[in-house]
Formats: C-alpha cells, structure tokens, sequence
C-alpha cells in the first residue's frame, strides 16, 4: 500500500459526503421533523466542504484527471494556503463541521460519511501528504503531422544492445552495415509502405 | 447508426428489458401498498411514504439479487462456452459484464436514497402520532400497545412518546443493519470511482469487499417485521372500509368493530439474494481451487520501459486471441488479483503476459523477478476469460490500432494471424493486416519481434483512413481499437468519413476493447 494517496479517497469520500449532509438537510426541512434546525444548519457546511473539496488535488505520481471545471475553485482553494493544503487542518475542519448534524437522524448518514473523510485525510496527513493546485497548463496547439520526425536510423526489429554495439564498431571498422536485423522471418512478409 | 443499431441491439433490448422490470415491480408494490385495505391503518399514520418505501425496497431486492451475478466470471465463461452455438453478438454481451454491474451498482444508489427518505418521512410521523393526544386515528393505532395480551398486534414501532427517532432507528435491527448497509455502499462507491480504480487499485479492491456486510445487512434487514399491516382476521372484526370513521366506538365492547389487530410482514430480502449468494460463493471457491493448480514460469524478460514480459504453463490452459486473465502472487499480496491480456498466440505451447509497472503490486511484482540469484516468486492464475476476438479474423482487412500498453490484445491477434497464416488456415479471412502502434519511449522495441512498419509519432488518422480506402476499394475494414476514449472518437469519426454510401464498396467498421 506504499504509493496510495489516500486524500485522494478521503477527497471523493469527503465531496460525497457533502452531498448527503445538503440533502439530510434538505429533506429534514422540508418535512419539519423534529428539531429540524439541525437539518437546516448542515446544508451548510454540506455546501461548504463540496466547494472545498471539489477541486482535486495534484497527485504526487502521474497525472491527474481535473474534474469538469475545477480550476475556478481551485483559484479560490489555493488563496488560503497552509489552511487548506494541509491535511491535519481539514481532518479537524471536516470532524467539527461533522459533529452537529450527528443530532438529527436525517443528516447522521451525513456526519457518519464525513467523519470516514476526516479519518481518511488524518492518515493522509500523517504520511505527509498535502494539497498541491493542478495549474492549467498552457494550451498547445496540436501541430498536425509536427510530432512526425526523421525516423531513428537503427528502427527495430534490431538486435539486442550487444550485438549493436558489436555491430556500429564494426561498421567503424569499415565494413558495411548488414540491412535490416538478422530477425529473419520464416515467411515471406511484405511490407506495405502507406 | 445503422452501425450502432448492428452492434448494440442486444445491449439496448438487454437495458429496457432490465429498466422495465424496475418500473414495473417500482409501480406494483407501489399500488399494492397504496390501495390494499390491509393497509390501510398503517397508511392512515403514514401517508404516501409506505408506498415509496416498499416500492424502493423491492427494487432494492432486486437489484441485489443481479448485482452479484456479473461478477461471477468463471459462471459466465462457462455460459459463454456452452453458448457456442449463440450469435457473437450474445456472446459479447457477457463482456460487458462489468458495465452492467455498475449500472445496477447507480440503481442501487438511486433506490437507496429513495428508501432512506421516505423512511425518514416513515419515522418522522410514526413518531409526530405516537406523541399526539388529539384523539385521533392515527394516534389510537400509535396507542395500541405492545403488550396486550394478544401480543404484537401494535402499528406503531415507537412504544412510548418519549421515544426519538434516533433511539428507534438505531435499537431496532431494521435501522441499525440499514445504517451499516448504507455506509458500506457509500465507502464501496467512493473508492470504485474510475480515478480512484484506476489510479489505486488496492483501496477499490479491499474496500469493495465491504458488499459482505452490504448483503449480511439485507438478509437480516427485515427480522423486526416493522412493515405492518392488518391480519386477515382482524380484517373481519375490523374492516378499515366499514369501521374506520367510527374510531371513537372501537372501546365499546358492544360495537361490531373491534380493535385491529397487526402482524408485520416477514423478511423477503433473503428469498432474492440466496440463490446469487451461494453462486458467487461457489464462484470464489472455484476461483481458489484454480489458483492453487501449478503454474511452472518457463520464460522471464524484462523489456526496457519497465515492461516485464512473463512466459507460463499451466495444465489444462487454454486460450484464445483477445482473452485476459486473472494474476495473484501470494508473496507480494494474499487477497489481490489482478487482469492482464494475454499477449501469446494459441498457437504457442506457453501463455504470456507483459507487465508494465504502474502501481504498487505491479511494481513489486517486477522487482521481485529482477532479483536473479532468489528464486521466482509463486504465481497464481484464474482464466481465461473474455471473449474471444475471433472477430479481427472475419475481416479481409484489419486496422488494429493500441496505445502504450494496449497493444497488449493485438500482439496476440498478430502472432495468431501468422500462424494461421503459415499453417493456410483456411478460416482466416485477414489478408492484410496493419499495426500502429503508439510508443510513448521511442527507444523500446514493442512485444512481438515481427518484421513491421513502425512509424514514429501520431499518426495523421485521415491520411491513413484514406490510403486504405483507395487500396482496399470494396474490402470491409475491420478497425480496432485498445486505447484512450479520445482516439476512440477520432477513429470512429474517421470510419464514419471514410466508409462509403455504397455498401458494396469499402466499409469501416469499427470496435473498441476495453478494459
């Protein structure tokens, strides 16, 4: 389990989280259950912690999927700095927000979930890892045939390194190179040259 | 769309047929607990919400009973093989497997959330009526206690007004199994996102095991008969039609209409998901008894851009092109298993794979085999499985075109061809054959060490499409695809382009494995 980025759970844990709490509290206000203020508090941060927690952070390895129109949202995540790169920070944020919609049975599925995240992003934090921006690269136009160079001069099938290497100093030596590779097909194979 | 409606009839007859029985068992339940007299009392305390909630759960059940069934992989092998005489396209369908599962997986969700609300609205005025004193009827059924002597004939869960919901929800069995079954969905969900699977494996895998507690839950989810309805005799004392304007009078002993009496409907759940449960049981048995035959490593390479290729022989193996299977290695991880084509030809008398290093199992699992001097680490293997893509082999020519390592199936396809070839296998129609293949390291020579165009960097797909079209006039053009969505969509436009008004003149048809 070394290179698994666990923020990167706790994040999709924690934005779906978000989404239950907006509608336990919905539903609870709706319905006028009982004590239904509580429902009315947790559309809040149920709102709060989905715009925390949608734009994905930068994975340490390999890229990373953005979602669908992030980088708004991550202009604003980015302003707050240590506040919201780091992940001790988030784990208490989410814990707290998460306690008062416990009372309420319409939002406990709510607080259950994001206390998970809380949870996920506090081992997240503990192995160091923290929330870096996806910064929007600068579009390249796609140069139709650019990516098209001379072809290397020793295209494969070739022979492995050794032989090569045997081969190019006796090619300085003077001798002609031999065509192609001594990979001889037991059959005919034409190549079609497009 | 012509081509469309050829290649995914099955699978769009397969989608209404599996929408409408949904929306019928949806609606049936729904009327029968909006319009039955034995219901009735317990409509009185709580509304439409019954209904929606019985409703939901049916398909709930449902939904639960095919959830397991397409991750049965050796049962579907088994059934496309004793399916040989069925069409490709039928046969093909089974490959989907894994599309349906998450499509039953969202109706799950949607269903789920429908539940849940509408129990929320269930409990909500249970409660509102157990605490009501305004004397009516809905708070005479509340009253009816639990312990008359007739014993469990009470409507209402919550036994006394000081009762919350909370404490209800989580002291009866049916609201703490639902609790631990709703977060175990929502757990299994967020981490079988396709970054999360495709990027960490192992948290999808280990936390997707969590279904356990999901079906666990749902077999006992019913226990506490908390769905009541009035029983067949009280029916006749107490006839909601006849009696239920005359609440105030049910005291009196000398009236006709007595006190009603409830009995709670037993669990159902189990009824629906016994039989897929000792399936995939039976399923997972299978799969160890398979992996605990011998697999002897015959052959090790290790090509350069950490691709390690591994060549193997297990008795009784089979394959055909295009099939994957299942890898465990027991020293870097009991419980994981992992997919990866086969890249050798039937033809061979060993099956390979390539193995590119692109997470924690897989890169273990190259330096374990990088250490010479130890001996090779144990491997497991279940499979074949897939469908075999015989297809490549009915057209005259074939367009395979893979990205990085998913050149993985045609090298497959490639090596079988020319043995076909050699031995003038007269079934294969392929005359000619083209590979692109799109290498992000320019050095690395690819799998096969067939004499083949390599063109280097991205091919222009409209002047590759065209010189096809003008060389192979009336041919039928097979164009193949492993590889990202995006190239998907550009190759499909261009087979679009490109085949011709005139069916007798060349055709392009185009299909993308994916995995």
């Amino acid at each position: 389990m070394g290179q698994i980025e666990w923020a990167m759970w706790a994040n999709e844990q924690a934005l779906a989280s978000g989404l239950i709490l907006i509608t336990g509290g919905i539903v609870a206000t709706a319905g006028q259950f009982t004590q239904w203020y509580f429902g009315a508090y947790s559309m809040y941060p149920g709102v709060f912690v989905c715009l925390l927690e949608y734009p994905r952070g930068k994975r340490a390895k390999g890229s990373t999927m953005e979602r669908c129109g992030q980088k708004y949202m991550t202009a604003v995540v980015k302003l707050f700095g240590p506040l919201t790169r780091n992940y001790y920070i988030r784990a208490i944020l989410h814990l707290m927000l998460s306690v008062p919609a416990g009372f309420l049975l319409a939002t406990i599925l709510g607080t259950a979930c994001l206390a998970i995240a809380s949870g996920i992003y506090l081992l997240a934090a503990v192995r160091g890892e923290q929330w870096t921006p996806i910064e929007p690269k600068p579009k390249e136009r796609p140069q139709v045939g650019g990516t098209i160079k001379q072809p290397p001069s020793d295209p494969p099938p070739r022979p492995p390194a050794e032989a090569r290497k045997k081969r190019s100093e006796e090619e300085a030596a003077g001798e002609g190179a031999s065509p192609g590779g001594p990979q001889t097909n037991p059959m005919e194979v034409t190549d079609e040259v497009v | 769309m012509g081509n469309w409606v050829i290649n995914h009839w099955f699978s769009a007859l397969f989608l209404a047929v599996w929408l409408g029985l949904n929306a019928f068992l949806f609606v049936d339940t729904f009327l029968k607990y909006e319009k039955a007299d034995k219901y009735y009392y317990t409509r009185e305390i709580l509304g439409l919400s019954l209904a929606c909630a019985r409703a939901s759960a049916i398909c709930l059940n449902f939904n639960s009973m095919l959830i397991l069934l397409p991750v049965c992989r050796n049962l579907l092998s088994f059934l496309r093989g004793t399916c040989s005489f069925c069409s490709r396209t039928l046969r093909k369908q089974l490959d989907h497997n894994l599309t349906f599962h998450k499509l039953v997986a969202y109706m799950i969700c949607l269903h789920t959330a429908i539940h849940i609300i509408a129990h929320l609205f269930n409990f909500h005025r249970y409660s509102r009526s157990r605490q009501a004193t305004d004397g009516s009827l809905a708070s005479i059924l509340s009253s009816l206690s639990h312990h008359e002597k007739e014993g469990g004939s009470w409507l209402n869960p919550f036994q006394s007004p000081n009762m919350t919901v909370e404490y209800v929800t989580f002291t009866s069995i049916a609201g703490l199994t639902g609790v631990i079954m709703t977060i175990a969905l929502i757990l299994m969900v967020t981490s079988a996102t396709k970054f999360i699977r495709r990027s960490y494996f192992e948290v999808f895998w280990y936390t997707h095991h969590l279904f356990i507690f999901y079906i666990v839950g749902l077999g006992i989810h019913g226990i506490g008969g908390i769905v009541r309805g009035q029983t067949e005799e009280s029916m006749n004392d107490n006839h909601p039609l006849n009696c239920s304007e005359s609440f105030e009078k049910w005291d009196d002993h000398d009236f006709h209409c007595r006190h009603p009496q409830f009995e709670g409907n037993p669990p159902e759940s189990w009824k629906w998901i016994l039989a897929p449960v000792i399936l995939y049981i039976f399923e997972r048995i299978l799969r160890f008894y398979r992996s605990q035959q011998k697999v002897v490593i015959t052959k090790v390479v290790m090509h350069p851009s950490k691709v390690l290729e591994l060549q193997m022989n297990k008795r009784g193996f089979s394959m055909e092109v295009g099939q994957y299977i299942f890898v465990n290695c027991p020293s870097i991880s009991l419980l994981e298993w992992h997919p990866f084509t086969l890249t050798s030809a039937p033809e061979e008398d060993f099956f390979s794979i390539h193995i590119r290093g692109a997470g924690d199992w897989t890169e273990n699992l190259i330096r374990a085999f990088e250490q010479q001097h130890s001996s090779f680490p144990r491997i497991e293997v279940d499979g074949p499985f897939g469908t075999v893509s015989e297809d490549v082999f009915q057209y005259e020519v074939a367009m395979l075109v893979g990205a990085g390592i998913g050149v993985t199936p045609y090298a497959s396809i490639l090596k079988s061809i020319w043995y076909k070839f050699q031995r003038a296998d007269h079934n294969l129609k392929t005359q000619k054959a083209g590979h692109a293949t799109l290498n992000f390291d320019k050095a690395t020579d690819i799998v096969t060490g067939l004499k083949q165009k390599t063109s280097f960097g991205r091919p222009m797909w409209t002047n590759e499409f065209s010189a096809i079209a003008t060389s192979h006039p009336k041919s039928v053009v097979g164009v193949f695809l492993c590889g990202p969505r995006t190239l998907a969509k550009s190759l499909r436009k261009c087979c679009h382009q490109y085949s011709s008004l005139d069916p007798r003149k060349v055709q392009f048809y185009f299909n993308k494995e994916n995995f």
